[in-house]
């Protein structure tokens, strides 16, 4: 007889088909889609489509944003962290919940804002044309893009993570004669090393895979100003499907890459990442 | 002379551990620099319009029907994600059933794949002549290229924060009331409406809020399975990369400011029922 908690055959029955049925038509399928279509005139072709020059160049492209947002934003994790977790001042909460806000802005809003200010009819636009620098339509935009829409991914794994783990260690080791430096890189670096590579991954993958922001400051230049996933939608618009599809299940090989690693981090180290408490 | 006490306002409550200043300060410099000053430009930048320029640029008839499909067909994903989000967190925590961790760890697909992904995958997915559209086709369902596919794209994007946001609650749940419940003769439909429910109510609301938020500005998954055709299944964030192509810079930022200011009144809103159910328990 089954106890009184537990819920019938046929309640049972219902849900695990019906979490099954969505599963695999919303997230099965697409993800399948990706790849059928990538290797439908052949893996050639899917090839050649990955390896031609504006490929190439998106590639390489959306590599160099990722490697310049990603740090300055872990930079700037560990910063809030380290100023939120390990002191005491007026306006914290509301410190944390700024720090929280680019992710309640739309993606497309994060690129206009920059094209407000840098644009050519933007707040410093004629001063910028004057001297010739260029921040829209070219990678400082793209850039500033990506940083805005990955910006709380390491402060908000951090924050609640030190917070947690408190400043005995700290303060001990700062009693002890050790150095601010030696301090954070010897007690409270090895404390936070996981959660830390946590927040960078999927500060990663977003960097890596953002649209909409970047679409707003990249004006779609082949070659030039397109990453991945902007080349993506221009090979997508010309017909290209193969082509499209290819560099999408790059970026779709990308996405199952950081699932595992994240589920692999939830799993081996739950206690020492904040995001798996809230599991 | 005594020492002053030390009564005075203080904003900082002093500490042994170093690094304060240099590390608030690039927090706050940062901050500032990359988000709040350029939202600022984004409040700013309308006004040169005027008031009337302003409520015409938002009153326009086509960023109305824009406006009405992003935040109509977030709110309909929004529910349709409550639904189903509240059945897979309470089997993912609840049953044992073969492939649970594999789909557990696909939830998570929707933030992890790129949206422009996401989009032409549904794209295909869901045209006339594609593994779903071809069949609900012949049912005489156009979902791809109307607004329903816009829908069907803010599911997929929304899943992941209902289940994700239920799935502790369930967890932590216990058996304790449940179990009071059956003793006390309720049934066990019983107990799930009116003793489990209630208390995953909170949470469910708050999924569902960040799921919509999501939703209202999402781009990248809908503009390629929307179709985009002018007054039907246009969204609003598309609108604003237009205007911004036609260099109508004022005309974006309003689109973006209301978007903005109705996102966060809804949020707010949702904070207070969650604030009012949560003293009612």
């Amino acid at each position: 007889m089954r106890k009184p908690t537990e819920d019938g055959p046929i309640v049972r029955g219902v849900c695990v088909a019906l979490t099954i049925g969505f599963v695999v038509l919303f997230l099965v399928m697409p993800l399948l889609t990706v790849f059928s279509q990538a290797l439908d005139k052949g893996v050639e072709a899917a090839l050649d489509a990955l390896t031609n020059p504006d490929s190439l160049s998106a590639i390489w492209l959306t590599l160099i944003v990722a490697a310049i947002a990603v740090p300055l934003n872990l930079l700037f994790g560990v910063s809030a962290a380290w100023a939120i977790a390990k002191h005491d001042f007026r306006g914290k909460s509301l410190l944390v919940s700024l720090v929280d806000l680019p992710f309640s802005v739309s993606p497309v809003i994060a690129g206009l804002i920059y094209v407000l200010i840098f644009g050519m009819q933007g707040w410093l636009g004629p001063w910028l044309r004057e001297h010739d620098v260029q921040i829209i339509f070219a990678l400082p935009g793209l850039v500033l893009a990506t940083i805005f829409v990955t910006f709380p991914f390491v402060a908000r794994e951090l924050i609640p993570l030190m917070t947690d783990q408190g400043r005995d260690e700290e303060e001990a080791a700062i009693s002890l004669g050790a150095s601010g430096l030696q301090t954070f890189f010897r007690v409270t670096l090895p404390n936070i090393k996981w959660g830390l590579l946590y927040g960078v991954l999927l500060c990663n993958a977003r960097a890596m895979g953002e649209f909409g922001a970047v679409s707003v400051v990249s004006g779609h230049i082949r070659g030039q100003t397109n990453t991945m996933p902007l080349h993506v939608e221009v090979l997508y618009n010309d017909y290209q499907f193969v082509g499209a599809f290819a560099v999408a299940s790059l970026l779709a090989l990308l996405a199952i890459v950081t699932l595992v690693l994240k589920s692999l981090l939830e799993w081996r180290f739950a206690d020492e990442i904040a995001a798996a408490h809230r599991h | 002379m005594a020492a002053i006490p030390s009564t005075a306002f203080r904003w900082r409550e002093p500490g042994v551990l170093p690094g304060f200043g240099l590390s608030l300060g690039f927090t706050v410099f940062y901050l500032s620099a990359i988000v709040l000053i350029p939202l600022a430009a984004l409040l700013i930048r309308p006004w040169e319009l005027g008031w009337v320029g302003f409520w015409e640029a938002v009153t326009a008839p086509r960023v109305l029907a824009s406006l009405k499909l992003s935040f109509g067909g977030a709110a309909i994903a929004a529910l349709v994600n409550a639904v189903f989000g509240l059945i897979v967190a309470w089997a993912l925590v609840r049953y044992r059933f073969p492939f649970k961790r594999l789909v557990d760890a696909l939830v998570d697909l929707p933030f992890a794949l790129p949206t422009a992904v996401a989009g032409i995958a549904l794209s295909t997915l869901y045209a006339p002549n594609g593994w779903l559209g071809a069949p609900l086709a012949a049912w005489g369902l156009k979902v791809a290229y109307t607004p329903l596919g816009v829908v069907v794209a803010l599911v997929f994007i929304g899943l992941p924060f209902v289940v994700r946001t239920l799935q502790p609650v369930i967890s932590e749940l216990g058996a304790e009331a449940e179990e009071a419940a059956a003793t006390l003769g309720a049934s066990r439909a019983q107990t799930l409406i009116r003793v489990v429910f209630p208390a995953l109510a909170p949470a469910l609301l708050t999924g569902t809020a960040l799921a919509f938020a999501r939703a209202v500005g999402e781009y990248g998954s809908v503009i390629f399975i929307a179709g985009n055709l002018p007054m039907v299944s246009e969204i609003a964030p598309l609108l604003i990369v237009i205007k911004l192509e036609q260099f109508d810079y004022a005309g974006a930022a309003a689109i973006g400011v209301v978007m903005l200011a109705a996102s966060f009144l809804i949020i707010l809103a949702l904070n207070l029922v969650q604030s009012l159910l949560a003293t009612r328990r």
